[in-house]
């Protein structure tokens, strides 16, 4: 078993300014994603605010030497990188040696990625958008549909850009631990089964909306839609569902046109 | 069209489309909220927003993670909703043909963002030097670039998008033939399709999850039928 990093010992928050624009260029931390570094770039413009408190300031080597290795490639989920650039600040500003805060950095990605993949991607966003469509199915308004969407799914985001930055500084190099909490581990399956019970939800009411009133032809609709999605699922492999329906509305545009 | 009618559709579709990935993130190029907007802005965002919900439902099995290559639907959206709430939003056929457009976009949408990609690893490497020595203006420097990249790429995809689909939909919309309800019936069965597929996806390893679903839409067709 590999020993755990031991919890540096506690230092002062970053000054509120320092953190203020380390947590606004989060919001941007992809803004130069490539295929050879991918967010590394993104890594060193989060960190420039903390690293600036190097003894000497933007001037000197040590300076220079930090941005030019957290410049280097970095992969991570873009809302849990948060914890990569509070930890990653600590370490410099700790005096890490270079080659411990390589090993940290490359240690990270991997975590960092599969589980915000799979909280984020695969299930507060669709959450979010499956809570939005119930309030549409339910009649709700575009700027109540709209909010509803944006401030919940936003919740999500912008708590775990404040705590991911707070906890990696707070747990430097021992950040793991951080990686550990229930919301982190147990988080996916819960939100994936909230998921599903609002997706069982949102989808008819939002077809009966979209139908409109009389919600002519409803039933044939859902039959439809369910033999639809035995294809969408045996044909995965092959086909992604947005190409699925490109094909299908192209055929009926066709059709609809040539009769 | 005039310049100052695509104007705004572009310069939104830009903002929009910044959203998808380099900055904020913060999902306002979800179609319902783009495609809202993009209502919005020509005067009608009930109508955005129900071409919106459409999208939603085909982009619920899109997960933009890393290097992957995926439909741009922030910027298709707003097309999408300026498109159906223009005066062809009443015509026969226009919502289904502003979801086609809406996918034929979002999918030259997804080209465009790899050749920003690799256009970043360009600019990225012309400054190499500069970054392997630690400077901070070009770390700086690259970032701004494909963030402005990223800017231009949404306003040009979706002022052409634009200024293309308005009179493709007419032309499209005097040879319709099929009645409203018909239209919309295989459209809507068509997205929630894939909605349910990729719930499947999602969320078949899940504990509980398939139980969830049937129990969600037993009471969604409850309210359907209580309605």
């Amino acid at each position: 078993m590999t020993p755990r990093t031991p919890m540096p010992p506690a230092r002062p928050p970053l000054p509120l300014r320092t953190r203020a624009a380390m947590l606004l260029r989060l919001f941007a931390i992809q803004g130069s994603w490539n295929y050879e570094t991918l967010m590394g770039n993104g890594i060193a413009f989060c960190l420039e605010p903390a690293l600036r408190m190097l003894p000497g300031g933007v001037h000197t080597p040590a300076f220079k030497a930090a941005m030019a290795r957290q410049g280097r490639y970095f992969n991570a989920h873009p809302y849990l990188a948060a914890f990569a650039v509070g930890a990653l600040a600590r370490a410099e500003l700790d005096g890490e040696t270079p080659e411990r805060i390589e090993r940290f950095r490359a240690a990270l990605c991997g975590p960092l990625g599969s589980v915000g993949d799979r909280l984020v991607w695969a299930g507060w966003l669709p959450l979010s958008s499956l809570a939005a469509l119930a309030a549409f199915g339910a009649g709700a308004s575009a700027l109540v549909v709209v909010i509803t969407f944006l401030l919940l799914y936003n919740a999500g985001h912008v708590a775990l850009l404040v705590w991911g930055l707070g906890t990696g500084w707070r747990q430097g190099m021992a950040v793991a631990a951080g990686l550990g909490h229930p919301v982190l581990r147990q988080g996916p399956a819960i939100v994936g089964g909230a998921a599903a019970l609002a997706a069982g939800l949102a989808i008819p009411l939002a077809l009966a909306r979209v139908v409109g009133a009389g919600r002519v032809l409803l039933g044939e609709i859902l039959v439809a839609a369910l033999l639809g999605a035995v294809i969408v699922v045996k044909a995965q492999a092959r086909i992604e569902g947005w190409r699925f329906a490109l094909l299908v509305v192209s055929a009926v545009v066709l059709y609809s046109v040539i009769r | 069209m005039t310049v100052a009618g695509l104007l705004p559709i572009a310069l939104l579709g830009g903002v929009i489309g910044l959203d998808t990935v380099s900055f904020p993130q913060a999902m306002l190029s979800r179609p319902l909220v783009a495609a809202t907007l993009g209502g919005a802005l020509v005067g009608a965002p009930a109508q955005g927003l129900l071409v919106g919900a459409v999208l939603e439902l085909i982009a619920l099995e899109t997960l933009p993670v890393g290097a992957s290559r995926y439909p741009e639907w922030g910027s298709a959206s707003v097309v999408a909703g300026a498109l159906y709430a223009s005066d062809a939003g009443s015509a026969v056929g226009a919502l289904v043909a502003a979801v086609l457009g809406a996918l034929a976009v979002a999918w030259l949408g997804g080209w465009t963002m790899v050749k920003l990609r690799q256009h970043n690893a360009v600019v990225a490497r012309r400054h190499q030097a500069a970054l392997d020595a630690g400077s901070r203006g070009a770390v700086l420097g690259v970032q701004l670039s494909g963030l402005t990249a990223d800017l231009a790429r949404g306003v040009l995809l979706s002022g052409a998008a634009y200024a293309v689909l308005v009179p493709a939909e007419r032309a499209l919309l005097t040879h319709w033939s099929l009645p409203e309800q018909w239209s919309r019936a295989a459209l809507v069965a068509t997205a929630a399709s894939v909605a349910v597929g990729a719930m499947w996806k999602l969320f078949h390893s899940t504990p509980w999850a398939r139980w969830l679903f049937v129990g969600g839409l037993g009471a969604g067709l409850l309210v359907l039928a209580a309605r």
